[in-house]
């Protein structure tokens, strides 16, 4: 019942661009509101908190775990600011929109649950610092960005992780300006890919707790899709030697997908490759809701000498919400080994 | 008078358009008669279409209330005292994980329509019409939200505009009198910023939520009812209107065959001329069947903008009735529906096409050379009156055979149908040999005279005074019914409101110091407690109660055992509601299987009316013993004085004022608004008789004119004018009051069948039978004058006939 109202908003930011195009809306016009500026310095902690000029912002947190049991585990926690006018206001008439995913992953189950609130009176919202993003009950807190909670809880599962860093964040694209397109939609990029993670899960089947790591994404834009591209295939790779890799490439009909790669060396440092110079191709297709997605690929990079074959811990995490997409845990082997989260939209 | 005809005959223009002449000449030579074809059929459709739109129109009214309302939907939290809550409330829940969404509910200024605030986000989807089935928005959701646009039933868009200065989008699935809303804007408009009336529970909740109790002291849970008692209540009332509609499409029917019929038989001479002169057969019979279609689309028509109006009058009532009764709003203004305007001209078609049959069939067959003489008045000979008997005794056979045997919803309107034309078909012959016995009583030669020809007026009057008959039974059943539902319905509220309080508590303590009240104070304490439970393959309530002097004195059950509450307080009895003992085929006396191995007696049967589930009703003690239920939560306290038990309640054991309900104003409201109904009633009786003496009327018109050649003898005998008037309306009162009193035991059969069968066929409960014998004798009086009434200007133009007019008859051949 919520998912029908999110997709009435949804459909309704889509039907406000003049080229109603792209996943979600997100390759229409920008009217009104603020546009990324390539010269645009983050200064934090002040942009860990909103950004309501932009039409579309998130903090976005994947974490690959591992059970006392031995087993892997994904979880993710997602919220999502979406404005049909820019600007906030207190009180009903906000025109700010929050919604949120959460869901926990293992090799053969996949929970999911969806919370959608109104801005301007407390429901959900985000606060820099001390850092705080919630929506009803679910929250992502700390006392700084460095050290944060994350709870949840749906129908049929929750968990409440410990989430600790003390890497620096990761600033995508050329000081966290990053590019979308040929035709130059962009949008603000940053992550925090390294946490520690500590914590429950409960699942139907009980409680387990869990250890391993998460990846932390935040990203705002008001137009980050150009208007002919239809999704997006997104990666995040944490390997085994400690470094670290975001690719993601952006769909077109008839036309080479652009993509973008940000490597994270095990000391922090950071080289972005721009279009073209990672590739992504599907290497096994699994029927997912009556669609057809690729849960296996062979990710290449050749200037880190990197050539991966990524598989889903499950082919079946497909996010049943109110704008469905695809997104789970990933095993990596190949040329390195390590697990990652892969997002995949737009698929028909 | 075909001189027309037959010189455009002559003059050798087709044949087309020649007999189209000679038809419309006839209508032109009769134009009272074209008239009364045409009120006739006006009024039959206007009858039957007026009750339909009603019924369609109520209908869908109360289905988009229950829709936009979602009552019966979902658990809701109200606040424990006052009438609202801080939004507050809302968050905190919300923040605990619990998912509801917040309504503000309130009417606006001076009489302004009732302003239901939504927050469409976290709303169930089903409360909120924001979506078409496909999914796609129809709205301005960002208008929606930001406050500009609201949403009004399609008729109410311009009124519910002006109401809130808002732009409003028509929106099918609002109630009528209602626009619904962001809450936002409704708090602003409703100038109660940050409040809201009460929150909608989702039917699905986190695993792991804290207990209401701790975050929201403030808010009562409201169970979701399953709406099903409102549903069953106003479908009752529906099915009654949909038996009116029925009854007035058979009493239509009857009128429209009479004008029609009539129209046929006196152009006998008009068919043998054409036909004498050529005009093919095939011709003459589809010229009259295209006529009368075209009479039934001109009558149909005008009929359903009669029974649009008609219904626009009588809706007030209903939406009144249904709104009170129910809690169910209704649209105030009739919407023009296909349906029902579909079904009106069917019927005006139908009826009209089903009279003319025999007509055409007749002049079809009419020899060339046989007499062109008009046979109006001559009707049935005594052949004609065997065979309308016997078709009268198969058709009343067949009705009883399927009300007997028969089972289903649609043999109870087959057999009632078959009943209501049978007992019409068998009206003339039974007139015949009540006013024949007449007659042979008659000493007076006036008298003798007088009773003949009646007798012989009787076929030419048949129709009419068939209509007259079913009119008044169909007012008779409907009448008795009404009345009935209304006492069954005062007695239902008597037995349930019986106490004058209800209370619900929440602690043990509190039960305790509910159970302690002084005596003075309560005059009985009666815990309601009851559990969810399988009872012989059925799913029944089982209830435990404490039987006292309410049980004793205020449940009227509908059979028993001697003593049965008796026999439940010593727990060897159970008192099931008639749902149940319908599905379980048990009657009092019967044993009833609570668990395996533990069967109790059946006490008694109590009517149960508009509750689908079934009920068994055990002491207290004799519950607790089966059943492991919690102490009770609930209680119903009689009291001399509830006002003083009330401030003991809220003072004393400090029970909050949403926890305590009064229930004499349910009770006294509720009976207020059912008297309503009566109205309703009353308008269609009037309608009813009516369109009756209204087909009364043309029948004597038409035959005045015709019987001029049997009155002018005895005018020339030197009966006066004035008396032959007089007699004319006596006669009209003498055949109207036969018919009356026919009428009457069809009307108690037509309402035995409403009652007992059908309603029991649909809703699974027997409604009560009483009898009105001061209704009915108003009815009765009420036919009679619509008699006399109809007989009035007949009888005054037939004492006032130009004596040379009497005379010409001696001076005719005849």
């Amino acid at each position: 019942m919520i998912a029908r109202c999110l997709i009435l908003v949804l459909s309704w930011i889509m039907a406000q661009g003049a080229a109603a195009q792209g996943f979600g809306g997100l390759g229409s016009a920008a009217d009104g509101f603020a546009i990324p500026d390539p010269s645009y310095e983050m200064v934090f902690p002040k942009d860990h908190g909103p950004h309501p000029d932009f039409r579309i912002e998130w903090w976005y947190l994947t974490a690959n775990l591992t059970g006392q049991d031995g087993a892997s585990y994904g979880v993710q926690w997602t919220l999502f600011r979406s404005a049909f006018a820019p600007g906030s206001q207190r009180g009903w008439t906000s025109p700010q929109i929050w919604f949120s995913h959460a869901a926990a992953t293992s090799a053969n189950a996949h929970y999911v649950a969806e919370r959608v609130a109104r801005g301007g009176i407390g429901q959900a919202g985000v606060r820099a610092q001390p850092f705080e993003a919630w929506i009803d009950d679910w929250h992502l807190y700390g006392a700084d960005f460095d050290t944060l909670k994350v709870t949840a809880q749906g129908d049929d599962f929750s968990y409440d992780l410990d989430l600790k860093t003390n890497s620096p964040l990761v600033l995508h694209g050329k000081n966290g300006y990053s590019v979308k397109s040929g035709q130059g939609q962009a949008s603000h990029y940053y992550s925090q890919p390294a946490y520690d993670v500590s914590g429950q899960l409960e699942l139907p089947s009980g409680t387990i707790k869990v250890t391993g790591h998460a990846w932390l994404d935040r990203e705002w834009s008001s137009q980050p899709l150009a208007s002919d591209q239809e999704g997006w295939d997104w990666f995040s790779i944490t390997l085994d030697d400690g470094q670290r890799l975001m690719a993601f490439q952006l769909r077109s009909d008839g036309r080479e997908p652009y993509t973008s790669a940000t490597w994270i060396a095990a000391d922090g440092a950071i080289r972005t490759y721009g279009d073209g110079q990672a590739a992504m191709v599907p290497i096994a297709l699994s029927d997912v809701a009556g669609k057809t997605i690729p849960t296996g690929w062979h990710l290449i990079l050749p200037d880190q000498g990197l050539d991966l074959n990524i598989k889903a811990l499950n082919p079946y995490a497909w996010m049943e919400v109110s704008l469905p997409y695809w997104e789970g845990p990933v095993l990596v082997e190949g040329s390195h080994t390590g697990v990652g989260y892969l997002e995949m939209t737009g698929y028909q | 008078m075909h001189a027309e005809a037959l010189s455009l005959a002559v003059r050798g223009v087709d044949v087309t358009g020649a007999l189209a002449g000679a038809l419309w000449s006839y209508w032109r030579r009769a134009p009272l008669q074209l008239v009364s074809v045409l009120v006739g059929l006006a009024l039959a459709t206007a009858l039957w279409s007026g009750v339909q739109a009603i019924n369609a129109e109520a209908r869908a009214s109360y289905d988009a209330a229950a829709r936009t309302l979602g009552e019966s939907q979902f658990d809701q939290l109200v606040p424990r005292v006052g009438k609202d809550l801080d939004q507050q409330v809302y968050l905190r829940l919300r923040r605990a994980g619990w998912q509801v969404s917040p309504v503000i509910e309130g009417r606006l200024p001076q009489g302004g329509p009732r302003v239901i605030g939504l927050e469409p986000l976290t709303a169930p989807g089903s409360l909120v019409p924001v979506t078409a089935s496909d999914g796609t928005s129809t709205i301005d959701l960002a208008s929606f939200l930001q406050g500009t646009l609201a949403l009004a039933a399609p008729n109410e868009v311009r009124r519910m505009a002006d109401a809130t200065g808002l732009d409003v989008v028509a929106m099918p699935g609002v109630a009528a009198g209602i626009v619904v809303m962001d809450i936002g804007t409704a708090q602003k408009l409703l100038d109660r910023s940050a409040r809201i009336s009460r929150m909608v529970v989702s039917p699905n909740q986190p695993t792991k939520v804290l207990p209401l109790a701790t975050i929201a002291p403030e808010v009562l849970v409201r169970a979701a009812s399953d709406g099903s008692d409102v549903g069953q209540l106003t479908g009752s009332f529906h099915l009654n209107l949909t038996a009116f509609g029925l009854l007035s499409f058979i009493v239509g029917l009857f009128i429209v065959h009479g004008a029609v019929r009539l129209s046929f038989e006196q152009r006998r001479s008009l068919v043998r001329s054409l036909r004498a002169m050529g005009t093919p057969m095939r011709a003459v019979v589809v010229g009259m069947a295209l006529e009368i279609v075209l009479l039934a689309l001109i009558g149909g028509t005008s009929g359903i903008v009669l029974g649009y109006v008609l219904a626009g009058l009588l809706l007030p009532d209903v939406a009144a009735t249904l709104d009170g009764l129910y809690g169910a709003s209704v649209a105030d203004q009739v919407q023009l529906r296909a349906s029902w305007i579909v079904a009106g001209l069917g019927m005006a078609l139908a009826g009209a096409l089903a009279a003319a049959a025999s007509g055409l069939w007749r002049i079809a067959h009419i020899p060339l050379l046989a007499s062109a003489r008009p046979q109006a008045w001559v009707g049935y000979g005594s052949r004609q009156m065997r065979g309308l008997a016997w078709i009268s005794f198969v058709l009343l056979s067949a009705s009883g055979l399927g009300l007997g045997f028969g089972s289903g919803l649609l043999m109870g309107f087959v057999g009632l149908a078959c009943l209501l034309i049978g007992a019409a078909l068998a009206l003339p012959p039974l007139l015949q040999a009540g006013v024949g016995w007449f007659g042979r009583r008659s000493r007076s030669v006036l008298g003798q005279w007088f009773w003949a020809d009646t007798a012989q007026q009787v076929p030419g009057l048949g129709l009419a005074l068939m209509a007259l008959m079913l009119a008044t039974a169909t007012n008779i059943g409907v009448s008795t019914m009404v009345s009935s539902f209304r006492l069954t319905f005062e007695a239902f509220l008597d037995q349930r409101l019986a106490p004058e309080l209800f209370v619900q508590v929440e602690t043990e303590a509190q039960s305790l110091a509910i159970e302690g009240l002084p005596v003075a104070l309560v005059s009985e304490v009666l815990p309601l407690r009851s559990v969810e439970a399988h009872v012989m393959g059925e799913d029944a309530t089982v209830f435990g109660v404490r039987v006292g002097k309410t049980y004793q004195q205020d449940w009227q059950l509908l059979s028993h055992v001697p003593d049965p509450w008796q026999a439940v307080q010593t727990g060897k009895g159970a008192v099931i509601n008639e749902q149940l003992s319908y599905r379980l085929e048990i009657g009092a006396g019967d044993l009833l299987e609570l668990m395996p191995g533990h069967s109790v007696s059946v006490a008694g049967i109590v009517a149960d009316y508009g509750n689908p589930v079934g009920q068994v009703i055990l002491e207290e003690d004799a519950f607790t013993a089966l059943y492991s239920a919690p102490s009770p939560r609930r209680f119903g306290l009689r009291s001399h004085d509830p006002d003083a038990l009330r401030r003991v309640l809220l003072s004393d054991i400090g029970l909050p004022a949403g926890a305590v309900t009064d229930q004499r104003q349910i009770k006294s409201f509720s009976l207020e608004v059912f008297d309503r109904t009566f109205s309703v009633t009353a308008a269609l009786n009037v309608l009813t008789l009516g369109v009756a003496g209204f087909a009364m009327l043309m029948s004597l018109l038409t035959l005045g004119a015709q019987r001029l050649p049997q009155v002018a003898p005895v005018w020339a005998m030197g009966v006066t004018r004035r008396s032959l008037g007089w007699l004319e309306l006596v006669r009209a009162l003498a055949l109207a009051g036969l018919t009356v009193v026919l009428a009457l035991p069809l009307g108690l059969a037509l309402a035995w069948v409403l009652l007992a069968v059908v309603n029991v066929e649909a809703f699974g409960w027997r409604l009560p039978f009483f009898l009105f014998p001061g209704a009915y004798l108003g009815l009765a009086l009420a036919a009679c004058l619509a008699a006399i009434c109809a007989a009035a200007w007949p009888a005054w133009r037939m004492s006032h006939v130009p004596p040379a007019q009497l005379l010409k008859v001696f001076a005719n051949d005849r």
